[in-house]
């Protein structure tokens, strides 16, 4: 039994660290005031905003003024792909995403294919990847807006950007993309990838919940989704949620420094896991095994089931997540794990592994200990054609 | 999510196992979710003397076989084949909605069991 838990689900969320909750902290408490009232307390939150949006935009090789506040990822893939949406002239033209999106921005444009725009979802191949020919053969003449995350939540894969960009924009057509789980793994610079809106949120980033930003390039006409007292340049109303802002701001600049010196470090980490544990038999990576995020590990084993090993990972002090039907609300595998091909059955027994800054190389150690113990215990109890013996 | 008991029966099940030489053997598959269950019985003057199961399925999944051959066991075969899902659910303080169908699933694998025990021993 171990006597700290082992936290391997930064994917899900992460930590607020301390030195961001070290800039929030004057937010929460005395520096209270609207950051729209004109007083000198107000002056002084405002400036607080404007800095924390210089950091969001430094990190991204972006302007201040192409970045909007908002309360989230999912606030941010809405505002981004309805913004420019609902800004046309009118409600038709055609929109492309991945059959691999986080549900806020699949069910985004799925709600504005009900709304009259046509939808369309590109299959990817067996890593997870969106293929070039396939996106530019589904390109039409009224295509406006291609939206693609750049590294999948549930398995790691990174898409080649700057190469979807190019065959978008060859044809005119925006690209947004869902960069929440990419940001601070991996370099994002928006002027070099072209993409012309990203999305990104804090809690992913050892941030707070209940802040992220959009970043949209100049130029580009967005309506707002939430109306009211015309704040973030009419985009995005609402008072500022200041510390989460504050807090996103110096998330973001601390990210972009980990770069160097936290994520190497975790990608270790990350390969020695996936080779430990890939030493069982009938045991699979999920996603591209080069073109992944680093800290992301994502496995299937045959014959047993993902809630299942989760719960006993649990009883060991392992925290980690799954998409098996059985631990989703909709009792429906994946749609991710399902696109990459594999069957409801082979998604059943999936497992993710996400690692973070607080992970160690004895955490990582005790994992490719138990992950193994806990699947051959499963595979004992199961009626499949199980691994007799063996590894 | 679970109670302690399912807990108990999902970290310690009991009657995990193959029968070589059952008397009856159920398998069902649950479409709702991808889960599968099979059941072994032995049967000796209609009562079920050795039960064991095997699982591919979740916490709940793995908790309801066990509970239902702790509850099959030294029952005669009509008695057992009137255990219901509600009797598996109950006798494990409950079971959280969206896992009922779990419970189902092993009411289902036995009754299977002692129907192909039924079917290989007419008129007993």
């Amino acid at each position: 039994m171990m006597s700290k838990r082992i936290y391997m689900d930064h994917s899900g969320t992460t930590p607020i660290d301390p030195k961001v909750l070290e800039a929030m902290m004057p937010f929460l408490t005395e520096k209270f005031a609207n950051p729209s009232s004109i007083y000198t307390e107000g002056r002084e939150v405002r400036a607080a905003i404007d800095e924390a949006r210089a950091q969001v935009a430094i990190a991204l090789n972006a302007k201040p003024e192409d970045i909007t506040f908002t309360s989230g990822g999912t606030e941010s893939d809405n505002l981004g792909i309805k913004g420019i949406a609902l800004a046309r002239k009118e409600r038709s033209g055609h929109i492309i995403t991945t059959s691999i999106e986080h549900h806020a921005v699949g069910h985004t444009v799925e709600h504005l294919g009900e709304l009259g725009f046509d939808v369309s979802f590109l299959p990817v191949n067996k890593y997870g990847q969106v293929e070039l020919e396939t996106l530019e053969a589904e390109i039409r003449k009224d295509t406006f807006l291609v939206s693609v995350v750049w590294g999948n939540n549930e398995i790691g894969t990174v898409q080649d950007m700057k190469d979807i960009v190019k065959v978008a924009h060859k044809h005119d057509v925006l690209v947004h993309t869902d960069a929440v789980q990419a940001v601070a793994k991996i370099p994002i610079d928006v002027k070099d990838v072209g993409v012309d809106l990203l999305s990104l949120s804090g809690h992913k980033i050892y941030g707070p919940k209940g802040i992220g930003a959009l970043y949209a390039r100049k130029g580009l006409k967005l309506a707002p989704v939430q109306h009211g007292g015309g704040h973030e340049k009419n985009l995005r109303s609402g008072t500022e949620n200041v510390a989460g802002a504050v807090g996103l701001g110096k998330a973001m600049e601390i990210g972009k420094a980990g770069l160097e010196t936290d994520m190497p470090r975790i990608k270790k980490m990350r390969d020695r896991l996936v080779k430990g544990i890939l030493e069982l038999d009938d045991s699979y990576l999920n996603g591209h095994p080069e073109k992944r995020l680093p800290h992301n590990a994502h496995f299937r084993f045959s014959y047993i089931e993902g809630e299942a090993l989760l719960l006993n990972l649990d009883m060991m002090g392992i925290v980690g997540s799954t998409g098996s039907a059985c631990s989703s609300k909709s009792l429906k595998a994946s749609h991710v794990l399902l696109a990459i091909g594999l069957t409801p059955e082979q998604a059943h027994g999936s497992l993710r592994l996400t690692l973070g800054k607080g992970n160690t190389d004895e955490e990582v150690d005790s994992v490719i200990e138990a992950v193994p113990q806990v699947v051959r215990k499963l595979r004992k109890m199961s009626p499949l054609g199980h691994a007799k013996g063996g590894k | 999510m679970y109670s302690d008991k399912v807990m108990d029966h999902f970290m310690n099940p009991r009657n995990v196992g193959e029968m070589k030489d059952a008397d009856g053997v159920g398998e069902v598959g649950n479409p709702t979710c991808g889960d599968l269950m099979k059941i072994y019985i032995k049967v000796k003057d209609n009562i079920i003397t050795d039960i064991k199961f095997q699982t591919f399925g979740c916490g709940a999944a793995i908790a309801t076989s066990s509970m239902i051959t702790e509850m099959a066991m030294g029952k005669t075969v009509d008695e057992a084949l009137k255990l219901t899902r509600n009797d598996v659910a109950e006798s494990l303080d409950g079971l959280p909605p969206i896992k009922m169908h779990c419970s189902n699933l092993a009411a289902d694998a036995l009754k299977a069991a002692i129907e192909d025990y039924k079917k290989k021993n007419p008129g007993k």
